[in-house]
């Protein structure tokens, strides 16, 4: 295979008005390199959506991202609190998020099932009082 | 309709002079819940909304909105406009609230997509 070229982003914990900078930037960079529409946006809004998770669930986690010619992965890591009941979690309209984070616009428990509706490859592993890991694929089309 | 004629049926101001309001829009979805948002549009071009924080611009520039339209008078950071700018997305802010917004704009031809 390709190398691949390698973006690497670390999400602060205690900056809920920077979360998603790194989607953002990621999603330019891919635009610049000819990802097609499509791609580029269920890549830009599964990445937001874990971005927004590490930032208000997490305490704050790394993105690496690869980009092959055919497909783009992404690592979504934290060192956060773990999620108890995976399958709990990613039930559309499930949310353990508070009600300051209801009232910035998040908690519809609908990121996780997005993350898994837009993406090719979808999984996610977590230990609780260790962390989540998360690691999604979005094929491109030519 | 263009962007201009959305800001004139809302008695709405035009806090991005440097962006165009001349863009043509035929879809819409009015939501303070930025997941929601995220998981439900197709094609839409404006968000309207009550909720007033970056993430706004970043929702509506991660799903390729051109406008955003913030409801009961909500003024956005300067953050927020700043990150509007940079993704040419234009912001409009109007005294009226969400539900007038929206039953005018569906009255005016726009749509849900
Ligand atoms: N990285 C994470 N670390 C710890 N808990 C997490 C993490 N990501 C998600 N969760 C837990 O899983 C729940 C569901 O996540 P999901 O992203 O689907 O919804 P949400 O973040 O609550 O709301 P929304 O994404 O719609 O704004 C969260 O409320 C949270 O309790
Ligand atoms: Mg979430």
């Amino acid at each position: 295979m390709m190398d691949a070229i390698k973006f690497v982003y670390t999400v602060p914990g205690d900056d809920f008005s920077a979360a998603g900078q790194a989607s953002a930037d990621l999603k330019s960079k891919l635009k610049t390199m000819g990802v097609d529409p499509k791609s580029l946006r269920n890549i830009a809004i599964s990445l937001y959506e874990g971005e927004i998770n590490l930032a208000i669930h997490a305490g704050g986690g790394q993105i690496t991202v690869l980009v092959y010619p055919d497909k783009v992965q992404m690592f979504l890591d934290d060192e956060g609190p773990g999620i108890a009941d995976i399958p709990l979690a990613m039930t559309e309209g499930y949310s353990g998020a508070s009600d300051a984070v209801r009232s910035l616009g998040f908690g519809a428990g609908m990121g996780l099932p997005n993350m898994k509706k837009y993406t090719d490859e979808f999984d996610i592993q977590s230990t609780v009082g260790q962390g989540t890991h998360i690691k999604m694929a979005v094929y491109l089309k030519d | 309709m263009k962007i201009k004629d959305i800001a004139a049926l809302l008695s709405a101001q035009i806090l991005t002079p440097e962006i165009s309001v001349e863009t043509e829009v035929h879809t819409a979805c009015g939501s303070d819940m930025m997941s929601d948002v995220l998981a439900y549009v197709k094609d839409q071009a404006v968000l309207i909304t009550g909720l007033n924080n970056p993430q706004v611009i970043r929702t509506a520039d991660m799903m390729d909105m051109v406008c955003v339209v913030y409801v009961r008078g909500k003024k956005p950071d300067r953050l927020s406009l700043e990150l509007a700018v940079k993704s040419n997305i234009c912001v409009l802010c109007t005294d009226m609230p969400m539900f007038s917004c929206c039953g005018i704009l569906y009255d005016n031809g726009l749509r849900g997509a």
